[in-house]
């Protein structure tokens, strides 16, 4: 844990931010959901989501998201600045419906998955994946 | 119709009823002056299977004292379950004895008297012995090395592992999975691993551009024994590039990735593996979260939190079996593997007592070579302690208040920070420190020790970062530490709240004044993961306190008050 006297300023900024840990879904996360499902019910299976439990690096965070037979995949960073992060269209010549990606976290942080299903139902899926400064293992 | 369950819970009592043969007369026996190496290995052979396992032995070639922790607090499902469990509350639980070798070897208590009476511990050439015996009753058994093995001395940090890895050779370990191996880079760790005469093994070592397993590592390997196709899956330390520097071994990956553990199990099943072992760095709650969840598994064979367990736990239909640290242990389990699955087990956890049991003459002449370059340096004695110096501690340890007192008064700081690492053996009050004392608590190959300004609203910040890793009730958010060590400043923390909630009363201890989060402090710290770090070694810190001070004589450290313990 060194800190240059430019860092330990530039992450004094930071440190504002992360005792706010762990960011909360916010209202606006909700109203993004409500947008994609019109309201619908969210069924727990249905939709697989795979992300780190700790992040290795905050900045690139690799996830994967699928369902069988869905025609769409929402991804939201519920602790982000601006959560939306993708949403993924699959036609019908779609040979899988999955995909993976990188994403950027501000913080510990809910990431949340919800697809559209082959029947017009919704799913959701959410991990929490936890932003650390490291350090200190045994 | 017995169970498959029945028969493991049968076992078990087995498993224990081995243990207690040992437990309860080692006691009695070392009264009468006759703990013997016989009794240590006395074993009737079960099964068709055995394994044999040693882990975190962090470089310790030859015996050494180390003192089993104080205070080792579980949080959640884990509060008060093994190996959460210290003390005198441990001996009830197993049935040991006070006073007993096994009081000694897996309790605190008394460590400086009983450490008299029965000696040092470990020896990778009594461990040599004891592997040779377990052979000679069971020619095939499978060796499996946990990792944490090329780290944590001065030979192994001049010769970049390469002295365990000569000493290991010899040992002929069958698998081998890692965590401190990274921090040599991965440079040298490929280097090593491309000629290693066994399997290295991590199902959740990955390439970090292509999220794909990486080549050098394969998830599993299978074995033949006594009839029996019997899989052995890796599992490295999942929080490598996060609890060490990533930047020292980039193109690498890790994480849990129980699924693709699923995976794996399933795909060994389906080629025919009778018998599925894991070999695991996860540490011990994360273990048996993972058994809890990834089916199929039959033994779990953990490693990374230095946890020394009598008895396997288990876990649905796995058992996981904690074989302890620096070469003080080695377990040995016998399977009785039938038509295409576990149907019992016998255990023993072997305390290699090194007044006891005898070196293995060629190992030792091997692990003598290894230090012969370096003797002199290694032998000279920096100063002596009137105190018990050791480590293993939730939150503080007496070597980690004696480094700190040397970051303190050396780097003329306000704070000292040392972090919560496991491995390091115990000194005994009147003993001399030498060099190679001080570099087994200290030597890694990011040990600069940096000098900066924190604010007291950063250093909070720290603190429940690192409290986090350690007392999260999730055990997948944990990363087996313990907590950072603090040097000038005193704290209270709720182990029960959540992280932002856990740190209060921060204390500038020379001054008794609160901690002013808008307030810069000087902070002195060492093992910082961040690449480009200025300052002088820590081992050369520590090295100029001792000789400064000449004799060590430590106060109890009060300075962190726990609650919700």
């Amino acid at each position: 844990m060194h800190f240059t006297r430019r860092e330990t300023l530039a992450m004094g900024a930071g440190a504002a931010l992360l005792t706010v840990l762990p960011f909360r879904a916010n209202a606006a996360v909700d109203d993004l959901i409500a947008e994609f499902t019109g309201g619908a019910e969210l069924a727990d299976a249905g939709v697989d989501l795979t992300a780190p439990e700790i992040a290795e690096n905050g900045n690139t965070v690799p996830i994967e998201v699928s369902a069988p037979g869905a025609t769409a995949i929402m991804v939201l960073a519920a602790g982000n600045p601006t959560p939306p992060v993708a949403t993924f269209n699959f036609g019908h010549l779609a040979a899988s419906q999955s995909a993976s990606t990188r994403i950027r976290l501000a913080g510990t942080q809910d990431v949340i998955a919800v697809a559209q299903l082959a029947d017009g139902s919704f799913a959701r899926e959410s991990k929490t994946v936890k932003v650390t400064i490291g350090g200190c293992g045994g | 119709m017995i169970s498959r369950r029945d028969f493991l819970q049968v076992s078990m009592a087995a498993s224990a009823l081995v243990g207690a043969s040992g437990f309860g007369n080692w006691g009695r026996l070392a009264a009468q002056q006759a703990l013997t190496q016989d009794q240590l290995l006395q074993f009737d052979t079960f099964g068709n299977v055995s394994l044999i396992h040693i882990t975190d032995i962090h470089a310790q070639m030859k015996p050494i004292f180390f003192r089993e922790p104080e205070i080792n607090l579980g949080v959640g499902e884990n509060k008060g379950e093994v190996p959460h469990v210290t003390g005198a509350d441990f001996r009830r639980l197993y049935g040991i004895e006070d006073g007993s070798p096994s009081h000694y070897a897996l309790t605190y208590n008394d460590f400086s008297s009983l450490a008299k009476g029965y000696g040092k511990v470990g020896g990778l050439d009594r461990v040599a012995t004891v592997v040779n015996a377990i052979r000679a009753d069971r020619p095939d058994a499978i060796l499996l090395d946990g990792g944490d093995t090329w780290h944590g001395s001065y030979t192994c940090l001049k010769t970049q592992g390469q002295d365990m890895v000569n000493v290991m050779n010899a040992l002929k370990p069958d698998a081998m999975t890692f965590h401190w191996e990274f921090t040599l880079g991965s440079e040298r760790v490929n280097e090593i691993v491309e000629g290693l005469p066994f399997a290295a093994l991590g199902q959740n070592i990955f390439d970090s551009e292509w999220d794909e397993p990486a080549e050098l590592f394969k998830p599993y390997k299978f074995f033949e024994r006594g009839g029996v196709k019997v899989a052995v899956i890796g599992q490295a330390f999942p929080y490598m590039p996060i609890a060490n520097p990533g930047w020292m071994f980039p193109e690498y990956s890790f994480g849990i990735r129980d699924e693709h553990m699923q995976e794996m199990v399933d795909e060994v099943r389906g080629m025919g593996a009778e018998l599925v072992v894991c070999l695991s760095h996860n540490g011990f709650d994360v273990d048996k979260k993972m058994a809890g969840i990834v089916k199929g598994i039959d033994v779990i064979l953990s490693g990374h939190t230095h946890d020394a367990l009598p008895e396997p736990v288990l876990v649905g239909e796995t058992i996981i079996v904690a074989s302890g640290s620096n070469g003080k242990f080695v377990s040995r389990v016998d399977l009785d593997v039938r038509d295409g699955r576990m149907m019992g087990f016998r255990h023993k956890l072997i305390p290699i007592f090194s007044d006891v049991i005898a070196p293995d003459a060629q190992m030792t002449a091997l692990i003598d070579e290894q230090r012969a370059p370096f003797k002199a340096d290694l032998e000279e004695v920096i100063g002596q302690t009137d105190s018990l110096l050791y480590r293993r501690g939730n939150f503080n340890g007496s070597w980690d208040d004696l480094i700190c007192d040397a970051l303190l008064s050396e780097r003329e700081a306000d704070i000292a920070m040392s972090p919560g690492v496991r491995w390091g053996p115990s000194i005994l009050p009147g003993q001399d420190i030498t060099r190679e004392d001080i570099y087994n608590v200290t030597s890694m190959t990011y040990g600069k020790a940096y000098r900066s300004e924190m604010t007291g609203e950063f250093i909070k910040v720290i603190l429940e970062d690192v409290a986090d890793n350690i007392f999260n009730p999730d055990p997948y958010y944990q990363q087996g530490g313990d907590m950072v060590r603090i040097g000038g400043m005193a704290y209270r923390i709720d182990i029960t709240k959540p992280q932002g909630a856990r740190i209060s009363d921060m204390t500038l201890i020379k001054s008794g004044e609160t901690i002013d989060p808008a307030k810069n402090y000087v902070v002195a710290g060492w093992a910082s993961v961040n690449e480009d770090t200025e300052g002088p070694q820590i081992w050369d810190v520590v090295e100029s306190h001792i000789r400064t001070e000449g004799t060590i004589r430590l106060e109890p450290n009060t300075s962190v008050e726990v609650v919700g313990a």
